[in-house]
């Protein structure tokens, strides 16, 4: 072979379309601001019924959460994924495509070691790092009494 | 008996034939450039089974059968059978064909599967151990994403350079005494790493194997590029494919006019959405049991290179950073004796 690894590295790049990431971030900012408007819609109307902000709040990621996984099951969400990118990805629904997805993908593997076991699969590194830095953020607060 | 040539090459005195071979696809290939060549289409990926992965060992079986058919002979008739697949432990191949009651041999060459497979059966039946073997393997985009990627229904974004496995499986009955296409040459690869380590540009990790293999055949039997109708290797995709050329150009080989990608035929890359290409032993198993021997057996292809390539990491090692090395091996084709 007359070509080193690092010659190849740069004809591999050369070689190798890149990713849109110009229409990627517009698809992503369009289908994350959708995502989110909704969750602002469904905030006035739960707040319009009368429940407390708080309350308010936990609904409307609760109902994101639900729309996300029957979307999930019918296939579409993967689509949406697929033309949204980080702009489905980041919100909550996201997370709730990241949990069912494995949990249909598995069933084939039992109730327990299938859907159990691999329901975190991919967003189980999201929780061990937002729990750890939810952690580390608060032994901040409270060493600088910011309340 | 088999003449060795050079230093990787083995020619095959008797050249042996292959007797009957079969393809069978999934829908999204049926519905590819390809669709009219394969034997059988699924139009359900399931096959109607209740896992993947058991829709993958009934591709298997199906395109073993029809291949024996098309032979004209039964499972009985056959000494070894070389089989072999993407998923851990080969199991597409032992549940695939744990009925017939053939000696088994599993294989493991990632997508080079096809080619291991069949330059195997070429060399028993060559040298008189066995009169009849069959090669085969299969691949399955389903099973495969679960092993290797992301659950189907993630909602994820693939990269450009990421290839698309197929859902097929390809079989051939390879025997010492038939009619076209016959094996005229088999070169066994070296493992090949240019220290490519993203495994979704597995184009860019075996293009490397595909040249040091087609240089090595080239070198050992003194021929040149272009004394082969047709130069095919299994899975590079449009990457891949370029890197290999650009490789071969740096010797003064040009493989331009001549050379195909088993990926980049059973896709319409445009309208099918498959990124750089195709990919899986089904890939190159079903594109040469199908399209590619049908056109050495009519006579349209006289004389061709087949070359299955493969990336031989696991997902346990491109976790551990590791390098993804590549092999690919030859198979020398020929439509009359």
């Amino acid at each position: 072979m007359k070509v080193t690894k690092q010659e190849y590295s740069n004809m591999t790049d050369k070689a190798s379309p890149g990713s849109k990431t110009v229409r990627n971030c517009i698809r992503a900012f369009l289908v994350g601001g959708f995502i989110c408007t909704i969750g602002q819609l469904l905030f006035e109307l739960y707040s319009y019924t009368g429940l407390e902000t708080t309350d308010a709040r936990s609904a409307v990621s609760v109902t994101l959460v639900g729309i996300a996984a029957v979307l999930t099951a019918f296939g579409v969400y993967d689509k949406i994924g697929k033309f949204g990118g980080a702009g489905s990805l980041v919100p909550i629904t996201g997370f709730s495509n990241s949990v069912v997805s494995p949990a249909i993908e598995f069933k084939s593997e039992g109730h327990i070691m299938g859907i159990g076991a691999k329901m975190f699969v991919i967003a189980g590194p999201v929780l061990v790092f937002a729990i750890t830095a939810s952690i580390v953020y608060g032994v901040v607060v409270f060493l600088f009494h910011l309340y | 008996m088999a003449q060795r040539l050079g230093r990787y090459t083995l020619k095959m005195e008797h050249m042996p034939s292959i007797q009957g071979y079969a393809a069978v696809c999934g829908k999204k290939e049926g519905e590819g450039p390809l669709g009219k060549q394969f034997d059988y289409i699924y139009e359900d990926t399931t096959l109607g089974e209740s896992s993947w992965e058991k829709a993958e060992s009934r591709l298997q079986t199906d395109a073993v059968n029809r291949a024996l058919q098309k032979a004209g002979v039964t499972a009985s008739d056959i000494d070894y059978i070389f089989a072999g697949d993407l998923l851990n432990q080969c199991t597409s191949s032992t549940f695939g064909l744990r009925s017939l009651s053939i000696p088994f041999l599993g294989q493991y060459g990632a997508c080079s599967t096809m080619a291991q497979t069949l330059a195997m059966s070429a060399i028993l039946v060559e040298t008189g151990a066995a009169r009849r073997c069959v090669a085969v393997t299969s691949s399955h985009f389903c099973s495969a994403e679960r092993q290797f990627r992301f659950p189907l229904e993630y909602g994820g974004q693939r990269t450009p350079t990421a290839q698309w496995t197929v859902t097929g499986s390809g079989a051939a009955v390879v025997g010492n005494t038939g009619n076209s296409p016959y094996i005229s040459a088999v070169t066994v690869g070296r493992i090949t790493d240019l220290g490519i380590k993203d495994a979704n540009n597995m184009g860019a990790a075996m293009a490397p194997a595909a040249y040091s293999t087609l240089t090595d055949f080239l070198k050992d039997t003194g021929t040149s590029s272009s004394d082969y109708d047709l130069i095919v290797t299994g899975d590079l995709g449009e990457v891949g494919s370029t890197l290999l050329k650009e490789l071969l150009q740096k010797d003064g080989i040009d493989i331009s006019k001549n050379h195909a990608d088993c990926g980049l035929l059973i896709y319409d890359r445009e309208k099918q959405d498959v990124h750089a290409g195709g990919s899986g032993c089904g890939c190159a198993g079903s594109v040469l049991c199908s399209y590619l021997l049908n056109r050495l057996k009519s006579g349209e292809l006289k004389n061709i290179l087949f070359m299955a390539t493969g990336a031989l990491m696991s997902t346990t090692s491109s976790q551990q950073g590791e390098s993804i090395p590549g092999i690919a091996h030859l198979i020398h084709l020929k439509s009359s004796l």
